[in-house]
């Protein structure tokens, strides 16, 4: 049997954690952004001097003859970055509580600040994990639309094959910022907002396991975030999101940001992983059992596996980048005795992960929320379960098929055609799970299920649309054209995107207590699913006649489709500021207060109140059965929120047994 | 609710309407006309078309794909559709659903089925690669890397594809090793395309004639095809490589035997004064050699800058 109680001391008031302090000082002395804002531009400028001092000291001469554009340059740039983002943490307080333990002295920064402060909290270092979510809840909202926002430019740019509102400088530098952030900042677009704040209460804690940790993970994705827009101001990077050697390494320092900002990111969904995994092991409540944990929570558990197995090797793979470019080094570098397939064979096998931290979540969302508003138990759980620990397991032996016609050992074609092929049985599985759950149903139509449903149709597409491109022969033609784009659009933003959407309109109430208007939902809703369809379902078409990505001219003859997938995509924009209005007008002017249970659901989550208690639980809540018994006569309640003292271990057996009589 | 635990324990027991019959009356032909569609209609015009075995080979893979894939969509969207209009809630109605946790023979049923699509998937792909001997496919057009496994019968025609930022040119190694921009092919005769890069990742995209491989610095990535039909078809750079990625491509011409044997000897006899400049013809160039070469080159007039063989190509400013 699994561990069925948590730590001793997270049982009491506020998890255990230090209690509030700072007070006294006025607020512009305390730590916080702007604090941190200061701590980053002393720690730029200091690093930046640095570098000018070493390389003007050293004389670093340019070492490679064939790149001509690598040089000495880089050097105060990636020092300016570095000490930034050690500055940005200092002038947080990251690490006040760490020095004061190492000097002895109690600790109290910055713990448990909420009690006494309003939105002063969300712009500080906070230990709570519900102020984290928001935190990353706001941020991912930000960093979703300016990516967008650049989608947008580059479809203007390809209203005409041949007429131009970019010069390919910008555009080229448009490409790499818009791929690059949504693919890096999107990793935690759930992880973050929702697998913090809601794990937690999910499975009965009053806390995460490691709160500074968890903070930490938010506070480096507004740097990563700004490090990768400065790119812009040093004339940007031309490679795209993947940044293939010797391309980046023949690049400007524009570069820099690019490797600075994805291996920081890389770090902090690793950190953000760590903690939810730790969490979920230890701090279930009593009768949390395995076979109980709610369908998001495993999908969490999965994906946080593969942020701390694939994120490491983005890190390794960026640091070899950023010494290839400072120090000289020559890991990617053919003429040099490196290899660009080594970055190649790094950054895949951290990739193909990466897309399926973009998938997992989503599956969580959607497998959690279809049997509340089918009002049916999920079907086949165990399934679920093993589709998800099936899907992060397989990611890790798939990569090469990124790499199908880039001269690998053809040997390892056929090997990497079946691994890949193999991977959509785990991912049928999420499907059967919602066919079984759809069945003799009692479908409610609400905002948040229709965002379901669409992720399923959508990311159906893209399902499909990739088993095309595991088979070599089929690929040789798709591999690296708008089919490839289609195809992962469809399973990044159809998918994740839209279960994020559905888990916004679904569990905003529950972390707000105010509800979303739900009239101006569903038109964001309609349009933004049928602007998606249609701005991408046409560029399956356009890869397949042949026009490749991330190009600024192309064919006359696909200029049709091309305008009229640009002009969708406007429309999409548009459903997307239809949200944002909708998310304004709700949470700040109007603020229809919510506080009950508006979808009836079984949830652990769902029985405490909106907003949650500071605490989350008074006491350690007992668990007496799954959340998705709907329909079950007599059923149990999904946990007792008030066990009587002494209790808990009574309440288990005498759980267990019902359990054994059914 | 005697009767829906006798539902919880088999979801296909009949109380009422037999739902599962009617869904599969309903997939049936919509799944029987697609597929027909598809392959019979829609399918000879699916890219990138037959004008080389390699092509035709992707052809054929993209279509047995569609064929697969279309019944299976068409499966989930009219049960999705039917669960949504049957079993929608209804006004007034508060009740839950009826508990059903799962369904042995239809999980098992499922996995089954997807395995056997997945792996007789996987089977197929690699038989279409040529894995079991059959020199016509040759790899489907896909690039090879440096040691192939799967070749064509016969001697086939050599054409190096030199990439570089942002221009192709080709080497001819059986007619003197001479260069150019111009890409001619003869039909009907097995060709291999040894594609490497002089600076960064490229990739050499012959779509109509279904090649695709990847130009690596340091790296001979070869791939077959054998033209069927004459023409012109479009060569692209299909791997970002930097500014001007979107504007590296051009035109190449498939033209027959004797036509294509005249142009190569006219072309040797013309650039025989440029040939002899060149570096001796080999699987890939040291950008390191080509340096000196360039002074070389400047010397005798012809082209060079920043160590290259020509200058990187800007096209006029937009």
């Amino acid at each position: 049997m699994a561990i069925e109680t948590q730590p001793e001391r997270a049982q009491g008031a506020g998890g255990g954690l230090p209690a509030e302090g700072g007070g006294g000082r006025p607020w512009w002395a305390r730590p916080a952004i702007h604090t941190a804002i200061v701590g980053a531009v002393v720690g730029y400028l200091l690093g930046h001097a640095l570098g000018d001092y070493l390389t003007g000291a050293t004389g670093a001469a340019n070492q490679y003859p064939n790149v001509p554009l690598s040089d000495s340059e880089d050097w105060p740039i990636v020092l300016g970055y570095t000490l930034a983002i050690i500055g940005w943490l200092a002038g947080l307080g990251v690490f006040n509580d760490i020095l004061r333990q190492m000097v002895g002295r109690p600790i109290s920064g910055n713990g448990r600040a909420h009690q006494n402060s309003g939105l002063a909290r969300f712009f500080r270092y906070e230990l709570d994990h519900k102020v984290v979510g928001i935190q990353y809840l706001v941020g991912m909202i930000i960093y979703f639309c300016t990516a967008g926002l650049l989608a947008m430019a580059m479809r203007t740019e390809l209203l005409s094959p041949v007429n131009h509102v970019f010069t390919s400088q910008v555009y080229i530098e448009i490409v790499g910022e818009h791929g690059t952030m949504m693919m890096m900042l999107m990793t935690s677009v759930i992880v973050g907002p929702f697998g913090n704040y809601l794990v937690p209460i999910m499975i009965g804690s009053k806390r995460v396991a490691f709160p500074r940790i968890e903070a930490l993970s938010f506070w480096l994705t507004p740097m990563a975030f700004l490090i990768l827009l400065s790119g812009f101001m040093l004339g940007g990077f031309p490679f795209g999101w993947t940044g293939y050697a010797p391309l980046s390494i023949q690049a400007t320092v524009g570069a820099d940001s690019y490797a600075v900002a994805f291996g920081l990111m890389g770090v902090s969904v690793a950190l953000a992983g760590f903690n939810i995994i730790v969490t979920v092991i230890c701090y279930r409540a009593p009768g949390m059992r395995w076979g109980r944990l709610p369908m998001f929570v495993w999908s969490m558990v999965s994906t946080s596996f593969l942020f701390v197995l694939a994120a490491p090797v983005l890190f390794a793979g960026m640091y070899m980048l950023i010494m290839d470019r400072t120090a000289q080094t020559a890991f990617f570098e053919d003429s040099l005795g490196g290899s660009s397939y080594l970055y190649e064979n790094v950054f895949w096998f951290f990739g193909h992960p990466e897309v399926y931290i973009l998938a997992l979540p989503g599956f969580g969302i959607v497998s959690e929320l279809i049997p509340v508003f089918c009002r049916k138990p999920l079907f086949a759980y165990k399934v679920a379960g093993a589709g998800m620990i099936g899907v992060s397991l397989l990611s890790f032996f798939v990569w090469q098929h990124h790499l199908f016609d880039s001269g690998i050992n053809p040997d390892m074609r056929p090997l990497f055609m079946v691994t890949t092929e193999l991977i959509s049985i785990p991912t049928g599985f999420i499907y059967l799970v919602a066919l079984g759950t759809f069945w003799k149903a009692k479908i409610r139509f609400r905002v948040p299920m229709l965002f379901c449903i669409a992720m399923y149709f959508n990311f159906l597409i893209g399902g499909i649309s990739g088993v095309y491109l595991s088979d070599v022969p089929a690929d040789t033609t798709e591999h690296g054209s708008f089919f490839v784009m289609a195809h992962f659009h469809y399973t990044i933003m159809g998918g994740l995107i839209f279960a994020f959407m559905a888990g916004i309109y679904y569990w905003l109430p529950k972390m707000t207590g105010i509800k979303l208007n739900e009239k101006l939902g569903l038109w964001h809703f309609w349009i933004m699913f049928i602007a998606f369809n249609s701005t991408f379902l046409p560029l399956f078409a356009v890869g397949d006649a042949g026009q490749p990505r991330r190009v600024f001219e192309y064919a006359t003859n696909l200029q049709g489709l091309n305008d009229w997938v640009s002009i969708s995509s406007y429309f999409l924009g548009f459903s997307i500021l239809l949200f944002v209005i909708n998310f304004v007008w709700s949470t700040v002017i109007v603020r229809e207060r919510e506080v009950g249970n508006p979808w009836q659901s079984r949830g652990l989550e769902w029985q405490v109140s909106s907003p949650p208690p500071a605490d989350n639980f008074d006491q350690i809540p007992v668990v007496l059965s799954s959340p998705y018994d709907y329909g079950v006569k007599d059923a149990q309640p999904v946990a007792d929120l008030h066990p009587p003292a002494g209790v808990v271990t009574a309440a288990i057996m005498s759980a267990d047994a019902a359990r054994v009589e059914a | 609710m005697a009767a829906s635990s006798a539902e919880a324990a088999s979801p296909t027991a009949r109380t009422g309407p037999n739902h599962g019959l009617r869904i599969f009356l309903i997939w049936l032909p919509i799944a029987v006309i697609a597929d027909w569609l598809l392959y019979f209609v829609y399918g000879p015009h699916m890219p990138p078309g037959t004008m080389s075995t390699s092509a035709a080979s992707q052809q054929f893979d993209i279509k047995v794909m569609s064929v697969l894939a279309a019944p299976v969509f068409a499966f989930v969207v009219v049960y999705a559709g039917y669960a949504f209009i049957v079993w929608r809630h209804r006004e007034g109605d508060d009740t839950d659903g009826p508990p059903i946790y799962g369904h042995a023979r239809i999980q098992a049923t499922w996995i089954t089925i997807s395995a056997v699509i997945v792996l007789c998937l996987a089977a197929f792909g690699t038989y279409e690669l040529g894995a079991f001997g059959q020199s016509s496919l040759a790899g489907a057009g896909a690039g090879e890397g440096p040691s192939p496994i799967w070749k064509p019968n016969g001697t086939p025609l050599q054409i190096q594809v030199i990439a570089q930022q942002w221009r192709f040119t080709y080497r001819y190694p059986q007619y003197g090793g001479f260069e150019t921009t111009a890409l001619y092919l003869p039909v009907g005769q097995p060709i291999q395309f040894n594609v490497t890069s002089i600076d960064v990742i490229h990739d050499f995209w012959a779509y109509q004639l279904g090649v695709k491989a990847d130009a690596n610095p340091g790296v001979n990535n070869i791939a077959y095809t054998t033209v069927e039909h004459t023409g012109t078809f479009e060569v692209r750079c299909d791997e970002l490589c930097g500014l001007w990625h979107g504007a590296m491509f051009n035109q190449g011409n498939v033209v027959s035997v004797a036509a294509f044997q005249a142009w190569a000897h006219k072309t040797e006899i013309k650039l025989a004064s440029v040939t002899k400049m060149l570096p001796a013809y080999a699987t890939s160039y040291d950008p390191t050699t080509i340096a000196q070469l360039n002074k070389a080159m400047v010397k005798a007039g012809i082209a060079g800058a920043n160590g290259y063989y020509y200058p990187p190509q800007d096209p006029v400013q937009p």
